[in-house]
C-alpha cells in the first residue's frame, strides 16, 4: 500500500477532490457544500481510512501550501485595480478596518476565556479572522499553536463565506463595498473567494478588507492583548 | 508565464528581505503584495506582465487552504476537548466583525463624504470592473 503515501499520488487525489467537490457545488448549488468544507472532510475521512499520517499528507502537499504566500502577494492586483476606489474614501475604510480588527481580536477572546478556553488556546485563536499565514505567524509570535491557528483560520473563512451574507443582511448592511469590505476582514481569503463568486469587484473590495486587517492584526495584536491584561 | 512567475517570486523575495533586515512583524507575502501594488501604481512594472498568473491564483485561493485544512486531523484531540469555546468564540466573533466593520463603514462614510450616498444606487461608485 506504498502507493497511498506516494506525494505525487496525494497531490493529484487533492487536486480531484476539490475538483469534483467545486463540480458538485456548482451543480446542486447548495451553500453548505463548500468546495473547500467538503474536500477537508474527505480527505481526512481517506487519511484516516487508510491510516495514513497527517505529516506524511503534509509533507506531499506542502507543494500547494507553498502557493498561499504568493497567492498572497498576488491580492495586489486587485489591490492596484481598485486604487482610484480606495483613495476616495480612505478614512471610512481605515476606520472601518481598524474597528473591525479591534472588535474582532477583543471579542473572540472575551468569548473564548468566557467559555473557558486554556490560555494557549485563547491565544491560537485572537488572529483568526486572517489569512492562514498571517495569523500562523502570529499565533507563534503570542504563544498559540499555529497548527491549531490554521485550523480555526480555514473553520472561521468557511463559516464567513456560507453565513456571511445573510449576517451582512441582518446587520442592515447595504452598500456593496460595505458588504464586502466586511466579508474580507472577518473571513479572509475564503471569504473573498465567496465575495468574487458574487462579481469581481466585491472581490477586490474583500481582498482590501483581507489586506488591511491582515496588516493592522499582525500590527496590533500583541498591544491589544497587554491592553486586555494577557502577559505574552 | 515564465516572467509572471519571476515577478511575483521576486515581490515576495523582496518582502523576505524586508523582513529579515528590519524584523518587522509582519508577514512577507503581505509586504510583498503591498510593494507590488506600489510597483504597478509606479508603473514600475505594467499589468499585463503579471495579471495572467495573478488571476489565476486569487480565482483559486480556496484551493490552495485544502491542505492546511486537512491539519485539522492532527488537532483533533485538543478541538474536541475544547470545542465549545473554540467554536463559540469563532462564531460569535465572525459575526461581531461582519457587522462593525461594515456599520463603521457605512456610517463614517455618510458623516465624511455624503456625496455619494443618496441612493443606494450610486453607492456602487468605484466598484467599477476593469
Amino acid at each position: 500500500m506504498d502507493f497511498l503515501t506516494n506525494k505525487f499520488f496525494l497531490i493529484a487525489l487533492t487536486f480531484s477532490v476539490y475538483l469534483v467537490s467545486r463540480i458538485l457545488q456548482s451543480r446542486l448549488k447548495v451553500s453548505l457544500l463548500n468546495p473547500i468544507l467538503l474536500s477537508i472532510i474527505v480527505l481526512i475521512a481517506f487519511l484516516m481510512t487508510f491510516d495514513i499520517d497527517y505529516a506524511v499528507y503534509s509533507d506531499s502537499c506542502d507543494y500547494i501550501d507553498f502557493w498561499l504566500k504568493p497567492a498572497v502577494v498576488a491580492l495586489g492586483v486587485p489591490l492596484y485595480r481598485q486604487l482610484e476606489a480606495i483613495k476616495k474614501q480612505l478614512l471610512p475604510l481605515l476606520a472601518a478596518e481598524l474597528a473591525g480588527c479591534v472588535a474582532g481580536i477583543v471579542s473572540v477572546v472575551g468569548v473564548a476565556e468566557l467559555l473557558g478556553a486554556s490560555k494557549e488556546v485563547v491565544m491560537s485563536l485572537a488572529p483568526k479572522a486572517v489569512t492562514t499565514p498571517i495569523a500562523m505567524e502570529v499565533s507563534g509570535a503570542i504563544g498559540g499553536i499555529p497548527s491549531l491557528t490554521a485550523a480555526v483560520v480555514i473553520c472561521t473563512g468557511i463559516f464567513g463565506g456560507m453565513a456571511g451574507f445573510r449576517i451582512i443582511r441582518y446587520s442592515h448592511i447595504k452598500s456593496p463595498i460595505a458588504s464586502s469590505l466586511s466579508l474580507g476582514t472577518a473571513a479572509h481569503a475564503i471569504g473573498t473567494s465567496a465575495a468574487m463568486e458574487k462579481s469581481y469587484r466585491y472581490g477586490a473590495f474583500s481582498s482590501l478588507g483581507l489586506t488591511l486587517n491582515g496588516l493592522f492584526t499582525s500590527l496590533f495584536t500583541p498591544t491589544i492583548l497587554s491592553l486586555m491584561g494577557y502577559q505574552l | 508565464m515564465i516572467l509572471q512567475c519571476a515577478l511575483l517570486f521576486v515581490f515576495l523575495a523582496a518582502g523576505e528581505l524586508i523582513v529579515s533586515a528590519t524584523g518587522v512583524p509582519v508577514p512577507s507575502s503581505i509586504i510583498g503584495m503591498l510593494l507590488l501594488t506600489i510597483a504597478l501604481k509606479a508603473k514600475i512594472i505594467r499589468l499585463m506582465w503579471i495579471e495572467q498568473v495573478a488571476d489565476f491564483l486569487v480565482k483559486n485561493l480556496g484551493f490552495f487552504f485544502v491542505p492546511a485544512g486537512v491539519g485539522l486531523m492532527s488537532r483533533l484531540e485538543l478541538i474536541s476537548r475544547e470545542w465549545i469555546p473554540i467554536v463559540g468564540a469563532t462564531v460569535i466573533s465572525t459575526i461581531v466583525i461582519i457587522a462593525v466593520t461594515g456599520r463603521v463603514h457605512q456610517i463614517v462614510r455618510h458623516i465624511t463624504g455624503g456625496t455619494h450616498h443618496t441612493t443606494t444606487h450610486t453607492d456602487t461608485d468605484g466598484l467599477s470592473d476593469k
